[in-house]
């Protein structure tokens, strides 16, 4: 299950990206507060085209217009992703994936603990038999981050963008500063998720890519272990 | 082993079915109580479904947040989509002839006024104060039958009309506005009449609005997908 929902997941995200992507190039235009457009100063922009011409860009062209796919891909993603999310929660807590393999075990709790993995990592030293089977305190932290933060702080901000779910529970958006703040926290997570996604891909190559994707995607890790 | 396998088989048959019975049973609740949009068909009308169908479930009954004075934008942006042709001419020349109510009926009739945002699918937004009639005021006037379950609205812009639910359509905020902040409503914002619909994005928010159609079902309007948007990928309901 564990397996099946990573990889849900990842079909899920790349759709949420590139349709993100695509919504993003509308407006490449980053503001803080409640309100945004072009009369008023950005907090930042992405010096990229633009699909409407509307936008200050700088470049003489406008892009295609894709909004009407990618919004309608970023939602239904977004479903995907979400309905996938809660299984994975649902079967995480009740077989204890949470607790045995996810929360540090107790001799991973210190900061010692994370910076030998670390050293270790920056040794560049073959990963030992355990890791082979179980995650090691920098993997945890960093799936648990994932997982009970960055995930859903992206879903939260997402859906303080909507109109009429902010009319019923205004204190989503009001608590994140306002619309603007919500849209500009919702690329930003976006960004730190990208950054994850990058040093993850960057581990498992280093890991070995073909017997870490054999292992996720068959279950069966480099040693199989006998079965009863 | 072939056992283990065979159970699982059984378990997986067994979460099938059981899937797919309460998709049927979803469908037809759904069905029942209107939450199925009239662009639930093709590649992405499951979402389009499901976020109609989630958004009346919870936010049916929801007010669009209002602002205070203070927070009215200084220079409100708006998409340039006016078309200066023959019919545009006459509206703004009063030509709301062909209403049952004329727009100085609409403004003897109580005027309601709002501070909300307008939020644009392309990411950008403002605030303003919206003044007009509500929508509700003028279909109570006019008189709605109970199978009611849509309002179609028209602009003199040929290529734009939309639709929404009763939902929206009897809510207090949905406005048929024809003034903004300190005067008439200028004409690059929609005027002189334009359908604010603050809860769905700004697309929703009509300009130039020429007349209303109450029905019951959208299937015989136009492209019957209740407005021309999903023609282009964008969704009817556009609350999100």
């Amino acid at each position: 299950m564990v397996r099946l929902t990573h990889w849900l997941t990842v079909i899920a995200f790349f759709a949420l990206l590139v349709s993100g992507v695509e919504i993003a190039i509308s407006h490449p235009r980053f503001y803080w507060g409640e309100v945004g457009n072009v009369m008023t100063t950005p907090l930042f922009t992405l010096h990229i085209p633009s699909s409407r011409d509307t936008v200050p860009t700088g470049y003489g062209f406008v892009m295609p217009d894709q909004n009407g796919w990618s919004r309608a891909l970023h939602f239904q993603s977004a479903w995907a992703l979400l309905l996938t999310g809660l299984v994975y929660g649902i079967y995480i807590l009740g077989t204890g994936h949470l607790r045995k393999d996810l929360f540090p075990a107790p001799a991973q709790r210190t900061w010692r603990a994370f910076w030998q993995v670390i050293a270790k990592y920056l040794r560049r030293a073959p990963p030992d038999e355990a890791e082979a089977h179980s995650y090691n305190a920098v993997q945890r932290a960093a799936y648990l981050a994932v997982i009970f933060i960055l995930f859903p702080l992206v879903i939260w901000t997402g859906l303080a963008l909507s109109p009429a779910f902010d009319a019923a529970v205004p204190v989503a958006v009001n608590a994140l500063g306002g619309r603007q703040s919500a849209r500009t926290l919702h690329f930003l997570v976006t960004g730190s998720l990208i950054l994850f996604l990058l040093a993850h891909v960057t581990m498992v190559s280093l890991a070995g890519f073909k017997s870490r994707m054999r292992a996720m995607i068959t279950g069966r890790a480099t040693l199989p272990p006998e079965r009863p | 082993m072939n056992n283990i396998s065979r159970r699982k088989l059984f378990t997986a048959g067994l979460a099938a079915t059981a899937g797919l019975g309460g998709l049927a049973v979803a469908a037809r609740l759904a069905r029942r109580y209107g939450l199925i949009p009239p662009d639930n068909g093709g590649v992405y009308g499951p979402g389009e479904t499901l976020n109609y169908a989630a958004q009346r479930l919870l936010t049916s009954h929801s007010q669009a947040r209002e602002f205070s004075r203070g927070m009215i934008s200084k220079a409100p942006f708006a998409n340039a989509v006016a078309p200066p042709d023959d019919r545009f001419k006459r509206l703004q020349a009063g030509g709301f002839s062909g209403w049952l109510l004329s727009l100085s009926d609409l403004k003897s009739l109580p005027i309601r006024s709002q501070i909300t945002e307008v939020v644009c699918e392309e990411g950008w937004s403002y605030i303003a104060e919206w003044i007009g009639t509500p929508l509700a005021d003028v279909l109570n006037q006019v008189g709605v039958l109970p199978q009611a379950r849509y309002v179609a609205y028209y602009s003199a812009d040929r290529n734009w009309w939309d639709s929404i639910d009763m939902s929206d359509a009897l809510h207090p905020q949905t406005l048929l506005t024809w003034a903004m902040n300190d005067g008439d409503l200028p004409v690059g914002f929609g005027g002189p009449l334009r359908l604010r619909v603050p809860r769905q994005l700004g697309y929703k928010s009509v300009k130039y609005i020429t007349g209303l159609t109450v029905t019951d079902s959208l299937k015989n309007l136009g492209n019957g997908l209740g407005s021309p948007g999903p023609e282009f990928g964008y969704s009817w309901y556009a609350g999100i």
